[in-house]
């Protein structure tokens, strides 16, 4: 079996006593919350801290609660626990259908939002032993020099995992840190940074306690698909999340598409406001998913042939719009309108999850 | 034994001896037994594919608390494998490293931790060498060398057999299939890592407990490498949780907790870690394949050729016989007019492979049922139809020499056909829905055993206690597949007593007669002629007895589930009873059974490796759904028969088809054993190397024919491999039927697809010489 090198456990019961823990062992200490990232990552010696906080005991984190304008999740929130909350399955249904396919059940029941957001950026030439790492040669993540995925690369292109993430992002929601300083708020489209080998803006001592979601107001849609080759269990081989803002007459007021599992940094397609006053049907997301092909270049850093994930890009995206949800029902089911291209379900993906 | 006699424990769906110890916890695998004192072991590793081994430093690790002892490949020199005639690894590479994850040096220390850290102190001086990856190139390779002593180049094994005149035969043929496949290589993923664990005691005996498949072979071979009498070892296997021929060679570290032990006078153990399971590795070997397979006008098959480069990986294991098993299992259900293979299997400087589930002859399967339809295709024959014309027969023999005795195979092809709806849906279901089918042929054990010998390849011993228990005692080794339930099984029905008053004492070399282990499907066939065997000798004993005391003709008297009685009088009493009169009329009561090979096979060199006293049959017919827009495909569902001849238990039967159909799915869905360039695994976890979870299997209809062969146990016959075969070539003549394409490689990317269905239409180049193309496929995959 791979052991788990030796270390001290910490486990604070307010997070400003964590926050301290965080400050007095500054790098040598990580945070663990379900340890469904780090466990395995320390078992492969991808950390060795010397310390470890446990967010166990401190009350109140893993609260989903409405207040004002938001949909506040607490960041100990499990991943299991976002995918059956009957709130978040009805105000945030993408998030909830997103939250539904991270790994597997026993993995969802351990992991939570806030280890979501923070998970380390992941790739083939990095998530091994410490052996196999050795005898590759190390890389630029951790204990190299040199990029196995972009060859002479200088900067890391590990990629951003996290499923919750793109659907956050489509969301507009904001991520609250507390560190040395308090408490901050950071839109999350501002929290990650393209650097494979730390891709958030958080300080070392910075703990994310909270995320809050402003609740969709009238005609917003959205939707999430992920492409992974076992529905059972996989990480993402692509994690794709819509959302858009229709007005009375069915014009698109706003686009947003984010794909991930691609670099370090989850992509926000750019370039979707030409679409706004557009009317919004199916032809209008065909088009949308050619832009975010033009702009998405899967790598070798995630073992599925990239070339036919670039491909799967635009049909995809194509299909989150195709089967978003306004309001519990599917838009263009509502509207009467074909699903031509999506039917049958696709096999393979999360639709058959439930079989 | 007899056919017509009423069966009280043959074929019913009884619980397996062990279910509820495994299903509870109460099981004790390898990694359960800790003895007092015990040392932990972990062993280093080459961290090159290929590369000298010029000097090991021991003295910093030495230094590291914990440690207790150190060992190097030249304290434990002398060379094994699993076949006697190809001993090509030592327990840690004295000289060379041949793959990265090679065995180099070994640690015991207080605990696993210690021993882990230690082993980075350990310092290995490496000359690297240049690795040979790609088996074409090894196969061109003459200067560099994996191994120094072969004979020519890089070769592991070449075979080439001929049976008529082929070129004749392609002349006779109104429509051949000429075509390159590649089967990707897999590894058998048991859920239970290798474990063993040593113990030298003061007397000087060994024991070694092991989770391997072939405890006698494990036994002769630490007796030879450790230079200890065969009487001073003892090897015991546990539980064990899976092994699908993984577990089916003599592993490296068995021989290091033995030698640690014997150096420290503690126990030691070793625990793989999921990744040195990889490096162990023995699974399916990659196999580049030409096949040119002919059909008359008519749709018989009138020659078939085949040319095979198999990529062996660093060691020989059982590579001889895969050499041999690439051509010689393909010779059944159906005739073959004219027959002709060539295989060679290479050595390449990446993890060896050896025997998974369908040793050699699932990738030749693959390639000549996909052909079998190209070639029918040609001819609009309906492909049940073409595989029904050309069914062998029973009690015929095959063409190159083997004896098939029962064979159900027509009504296993009756069975999907029917179950699947064929006649009525086959190419009615749209693009994008399809059906296909295929046939396979298994062996039931092999007349040849691994090391040339005139004993029996499978023994039993039964002691009858006047308690009425019965100690069965079995060498046996149980993979899941249920070995240890069948001596119960049949022993209760041959001497009448209940299975649960069974005790079946299994795979313990100092206390059960030898049995050869766990492969080639030979379990329950041989080691079940032995039970009969045994329990008829007991039988003659207590019915004597009992005779005597009733004054009734011993052939009156009949036994069932603990009570022996005479049908149709009032005359019964109790198992214990008559056991008690049987010990009284002739001591103590104990008899033995065996199966002794039977001389079988082809007049030739070679004829034997193949040759089977009984082959098992199988058809599967399977509904896939193709998502042309993404290239995505599901299984959505197979219909299985296997001909077992006799179900002894039809659960377990079913479960050995259901786990062989998934395991089947699974390579030619998702398993892949790939490596980087410089001969490092891709991705040797359970994450990175994926199989379906029980969420991603399809549904499954597991049917059983009962053929009843004259030479198995009750009539019985393998169940544990051949179900295996047919579901890969089926699932690809399937999408053919789906969207028009043929899927020649393994696994069935959804990319792949993808690609082949958008050239579908497109002009096909011209196809370049064989050659070329076995190379050409080679240099792709490097």
């Amino acid at each position: 079996m791979l052991t788990l090198p030796p270390f001290e456990y910490h486990s604070p019961t307010t997070v400003e006593e964590a926050v301290a823990l965080l400050r007095q062992h500054r790098g040598q200490v990580k945070v663990i919350a379900g340890g469904t990232d780090l466990v395995p990552n320390m078992k492969h010696r991808l950390f060795t801290p010397a310390h470890v906080v446990g967010l166990k005991a401190i009350a109140g984190l893993d609260r989903v609660a409405e207040e004002g304008p938001d949909i506040r999740l607490g960041a100990m929130c499990t991943i299991a626990q976002l995918a059956r909350d009957p709130l978040v399955q009805k105000t945030l249904p993408s998030l909830a259908a997103a939250a539904s396919q991270i790994a597997g059940p026993q993995l969802r029941e351990m992991g939570t939002l806030g280890g979501n957001i923070c998970l380390d950026t992941r790739c083939v030439y990095y998530n091994q032993t410490y052996f196999w790492r050795k005898a590759l040669g190390f890389c630029l993540k951790k204990d190299g020099t040199v990029c196995h995925v972009v060859q002479g690369g200088q900067r890391c292109v590990a990629a951003a995992s996290n499923d919750t993430v793109p659907v956050l992002m489509t969301l507009n929601a904001r991520v609250r840190a507390v560190g040395t300083n308090g408490l901050r708020e950071i839109p999350i489209a501002e929290l990650y940074v393209p650097d494979g080998i730390v891709n958030t803006v958080l300080a070392p001592e910075e703990l994310v306690v909270e995320v809050r979601v402003p609740r969709p107001e009238g005609r917003l849609i959205a939707g999430y698909q992920k492409l992974r080759v076992r529905a059972s269990i996989d990480y993402p081989a692509l994690t794709i999340a819509v959302a858009a803002k229709i007005d009375p007459a069915d014009r698109a007021e706003w686009i947003r598409v984010v794909v991930s599992a691609l670099g370090a940094r989850p992509h926000l397609v750019g370039g979707l406001e030409r679409f706004r006053g557009r009317r919004f049907d199916q032809g209008l997301a065909a088009e949308v998913s050619q832009v975010a092909y033009r702009q998405c270049h899967p790598l070798t850093n995630i073992n599925v042939d990239p070339a036919w994930r670039r491909e799967m890009v635009p049909v995809f995206v194509r299909r989150a719009f195709a089967r978003a949800q306004l309001s519990g029902s599917g838009y263009f089911e509502k509207e009467g309108a074909q699903r031509t291209s999506d039917s049958p379900p696709p096999p393979n993906t999360p639709t058959q999850q439930t079989r | 034994m007899s056919f017509g006699k009423k069966l009280n424990v043959v074929g019913r769906r009884l619980r397996k001896v062990d279910g509820l110890q495994k299903a509870t916890g109460a099981a004790v695998y390898a990694d359960d037994i800790k003895l007092p004192r015990m040392l932990h072991c972990k062993i280093l590793r080459s961290p090159h594919a290929h590369a000298r081994i010029k000097r090991i430093d021991f003295s910093r690790c030495l230094e590291h608390p914990g440690v207790v002892a150190v060992l190097e490949g030249k304290e434990i020199p002398t060379r094994y494998g699993v076949i006697p005639w190809t001993p090509d690894e030592q327990a840690l590479a004295a000289d060379k490293a041949r793959f990265v994850g090679d065995e180099v040096a070994a640690v015991a220390a207080e605990d696993e931790l210690a021993a882990e850290e230690a082993l980075e102190l350990i310092d290995v001086e490496y000359e690297v060498l240049p690795p040979l990856i790609d088996p074409a190139e090894a196969l061109r390779e003459q200067r560099i060398k994996i191994h120094e002593g072969s004979k020519q180049g890089n070769i592991s094994k070449h075979v080439e057999l001929s049976f008529g005149d082929v070129a004749a035969g392609f002349d006779r043929c109104a429509a051949i299939a000429d075509e390159t496949f590649y089967y990707e290589g897999s590894t058998h993923t048991p859920i239970e890592p290798h474990c063993a664990i040593g113990n030298y005691d003061a007397d000087g005996n060994l024991t070694v407990w092991s989770s391997t498949q072939i405890p006698h072979y494990v036994h002769r071979e630490l007796s030879r490498v450790l230079e200890l009498p065969e009487a001073r070892v003892r090897v015991i296997q546990p539980f064990l949780g899976g092994a699908f021929g993984g577990k089916s060679d003599p592993f490296s570290l068995e021989f290091v907790v033995a030698k640690l032990s014997m150096k420290t006078g503690r126990p030691v153990k070793c625990l793989f870690t999921r990744e040195e399971v990889f490096w162990a590795h023995r699974g399916r070997h990659p196999m580049k394949m030409r096949f040119k397979v002919g059909l008359s006008e008519t749709g018989r098959i009138e020659s078939v050729d085949s040319k095979i480069l198999i990529d062996g990986g660093a060691y020989s294991s059982f590579g001889l016989v895969t050499a041999y098993y690439a051509g010689q299992l393909l010779t059944g259900p159906y005739q073959f007019g004219a027959y002709h293979f060539d295989s060679t299997r290479v050595f390449t400087n990446k993890p060896p492979c050896g025997p998974k589930r369908g040793h050699g002859s699932v990738q030749p399967r693959f390639a000549f049922e996909v052909a079998l339809d190209m070639a029918a295709e040609k001819l609009g024959l309906d492909p049940i139809e073409v595989r029904r014309r050309n069914f062998i027969g029973e009690n015929v023999k095959t063409i190159n020499g083997q004896l098939i005795t029962s064979n159900g195979f027509l009504r296993c092809l009756d069975l999907v056909e029917k179950a699947s709806g064929w006649k009525e849906r086959k190419g009615k279901l749209g693009f994008g829905r399809g059906l296909g089918v295929a046939g396979s042929m298994y062996i039931s054990g092999t007349a040849y055993p691994v090391y040339p010998n005139e004993m029996p390849q499978a023994g039993i011993q039964v002691k009858l206690d006047r308690s009425g228990k019965v100690t069965i005692f079995s060498g046996a080794s149980d993979i899941g597949q249920g070995s240890n339930s069948v001596p119960a099984y049949l022993i209760a029905e041959e001497i009448g007593c209940d299975p649960r008053d069974c005790l079946v004492v299994v795979s313990d070399t100092d206390l059960t007669p030898v049995d050869l282990g766990a492969y080639s499907s030979r379990v329950t066939f041989m080691l079940g002629i032995a039970c009969v065997e045994a329990g008829r000798k007991l039988w003659a004993q207590i019915s004597a007895a009992v005779a005597e005391k009733w004054g009734v003709e011993a052939a009156r008297i009949e036994g069932s589930l603990g009570t022996i009685f005479v049908p149709e009088t009032a005359l019964s009493m109790s198992f214990k009873e008559a056991v008690r009169l049987a010990e009284a009329k002739f001591g103590t009561l104990g008899a033995t059974g065996s199966y002794r090979t039977e001389k079988l096979g082809g007049d030739y060199r070679g004829g034997t490796i193949g040759a089977s006293p009984a082959y098992s049959f199988t058809a599967h017919a399977v509904e896939v759904q193709v998502d042309p827009e993404t290239g995505i495909w599901t299984v959505e569902r197979v219909w299985a028969a296997h001909d077992c001849g006799k179900a002894l238990n039809p659960t377990l039967v079913e479960g050995q088809i259901e786990g062989s159909v998934y395991m089947g799915y699974a390579e030619a869905a998702m398993e892949e054993m790939t490596y980087l360039p410089s001969g490092l695994h891709r991705g040797p976890s359970l994450l990175d190397y994926r199989i379906p979870t029980s969420l991603d299997t399809p549904e499954l209809t597991a049917m059983i024919v009962e053929s009843g062969d004259p030479k198995g146990p009750y009539g019985a016959k393998e169940a544990g491999e051949g179900p295996l075969h047919p579901v890969i070539p089926a699932i690809s003549n399937a999408i053919h039927d789906a969207v028009g394409i043929w899927l020649t490689e393994l696994p069935f990317h959804p990319g792949k697809l993808l690609r082949l269905l958008r050239e579908k239409d497109k002009p096909r180049a011209p196809v370049p010489p064989v050659e070329e193309r076995i190379s050409a496929a080679g240099e792709s995959r490097a």
